[in-house]
């Protein structure tokens, strides 16, 4: 089913309305890339398979964003993180449900997704983090 | 050791940095342009000039694209070719490299290259979304890491890989403040103290309101000729020996490490090699501090000091005025400010004046070799340029 799906980022965020989240795996070499290309950025390859993640990581870094553009304006002050997932690839997002005092580089987080769809383009939903 | 000169900058010219109120993108540029010819007399720009390559980020600010013709005709440029060259904040770094290639592939003997940016007409939120542009949409914008949250990303990362402090990156502050208060046009040309960089407002935790570039209104220029013909327009040019430019991938979580920035690293190793020029011969350097972990990054992607070893140059006091290697003379985009178009000739600007002995309170005696440093958005574009005193 998932093979249908063409290796594009709108079909990661597609994946993700499902509570998937999704990366495309060379079937060549076996690279995981996230997001999706049509190329494999390690050996050129085209032929790809849609893996399921576990979508458990460490936190790389993050930050409190106080100054925000004007969409995110009513969630200030909010925190956003790069998460090194076990699956390999590096994914950024919000971090939710724990203090901004009590994170740490190097915490547990798991990914999570909110079940409303924006209104605005691209009408993506949103997958985000919260601790393990 | 003395290589031959890509090409020779025989003119420049910088409009007044800050708030410019009632007065459009393209009078600023005519402003710095006013200020290229009257330098240059022997030159006479409508038969001489042959090309103009300009760097304009973005067209929301103004409502206003095609940037290239619109600023030839301010100019008194017209019907010379003119090209637009869009690197977000790098983007006259790259109209500069691409003048270089104008005028060494023979194409055309003398060209004028520069960038302008209008900004501060637009509310904070609104510059906010307007530069976060220049970053991955899909999963950074889509998320809410602004721009500055993307340099807070890598401050958060360096200080927990080698232990830089706030504290240092607020010294990048009070220096480039106190170079900016020296130069007249400047945006903020005032001195700014550790306690008050320090306890100013979080924009994106760790970096506070003065860890920030500012948002400012500017342009700049600069005139290229090849080599040979210099001397015909001035007794004292300024020759470009090295330029180097790199990419990286456009979001910054898919880079190997957040400690450093990859394109910088490369584009300065690029430009190093091209000049036959080491760190230890440099005099002088502009850099690309857009926030002041951004300067800490370039002392290190730049060879000026080890990888982790930033902080500990700003803290020791090497790249004050000064100090063993002068960095951001002119106050840097820290406080000379930070119109995002003009910063990388901006930035060969001040290089020009030092190398000229033309930058006043803030000249570094008998400057002879300096670098520039480029940054386009978080990294995906960095240009580098080394020039040697003519």
């Amino acid at each position: 089913m998932s093979e249908t799906h063409p290796f594009t980022i709108e079909s990661f965020y597609k994946f993700v309305s499902e509570r998937k989240l999704m990366a495309a795996k060379c079937s060549k070499c076996g690279t995981l890339l996230l997001p999706p290309r049509p190329v494999c950025t390690k050996c050129l390859s085209t032929d790809f398979k849609w893996v399921e993640l576990k979508g458990e990581g460490k936190l790389l870094s993050y930050t409190v964003i106080h100054v925000s553009p004007v969409q995110f304006q009513s969630m200030v002050p909010y925190t956003v993180g790069i998460v090194k997932l076990e699956d390999g690839p590096h994914l950024p997002g919000m971090i939710r449900d724990v203090e901004p005092e009590k994170i740490r580089v190097g915490m547990d987080l798991k990914v999570d997704f909110e079940t409303s769809i924006p209104t605005q383009w691209p009408l993506w939903p949103r997958y985000f983090f919260r601790p393990l | 050791m003395v290589r031959k000169p890509l090409v020779s900058i025989v003119s420049a010219g910088l409009s007044k940095f800050g708030r410019l109120e009632g007065i459009y993108g393209r009078e600023i540029f005519a402003e710095a342009v006013k200020e290229a010819f009257e330098r240059c007399p022997n030159l006479n720009p409508a038969k001489d000039i042959e090309a103009l390559f300009v760097g304009h980020m973005g067209e929301s600010y103004e409502h206003q694209g095609h940037t290239g013709p619109t600023l030839a005709d301010w100019a008194g440029l017209l019907p010379k070719p003119a090209m637009r060259l869009e690197s977000a904040c790098a983007s006259s770094g790259a109209a500069l490299r691409t003048g270089i290639f104008a005028v060494l592939s023979g194409m055309h003997d003398i060209v004028m290259v520069g960038g302008v940016e209008k900004m501060t007409h637009r509310t904070t939120s609104e510059v906010t979304e307007f530069l976060a542009m220049a970053s991955d949409f899909p999963f950074e914008q889509w998320h809410g890491i602004t721009f500055p949250g993307l340099y807070a990303l890598m401050a958060t990362a360096h200080m927990h890989k080698y232990g830089t402090t706030e504290e240092q990156m607020a010294l990048v502050a009070v220096k480039n403040h106190h170079n900016g208060a020296l130069n007249p046009k400047a945006h903020m040309q005032k001195e700014v103290t550790l306690e008050k960089a320090m306890s100013s407002r979080v924009i994106a935790w760790p970096l506070k309101l003065y860890d920030c570039s500012l948002i400012t209104d500017g342009a700049s220029c600069l005139i290229l000729t090849r080599p040979d013909l210099a001397k015909k327009f001035t007794d004292t040019p300024v020759h470009i020996i090295g330029s180097g430019q790199a990419s990286d991938a456009i979001g910054i979580y898919e880079r190997e490490e957040l400690t450093t920035l990859k394109a910088g690293r490369l584009a300065g190793q690029e430009a190093y090699k091209m000049a036959d020029v080491k760190p230890k011969d440099l005099d002088i350097a502009e850099v690309h501090d857009c926030f002041t972990i951004a300067e800490i990054i370039a002392y290190e992607d730049l060879g000026l000091c080890k990888p982790g070893k930033g902080g500990s140059l700003v803290e020791e006091g090497s790249t004050t005025l000064d100090g063993e290697i002068p960095v951001n003379t002119s106050g840097g985009l820290k406080s000379k400010g930070h119109p995002v178009g003009a910063t990388g000739t901006a930035q060969a600007y001040e290089i020009y004046l030092q190398l000229t002995e033309q930058a006043e309170r803030r000249q570094v005696s008998g400057a002879e070799i300096a670098l520039s440093h480029n940054v386009g958005g978080s990294g995906a574009t960095a240009a580098v340029h080394i020039y040697r005193r003519g």
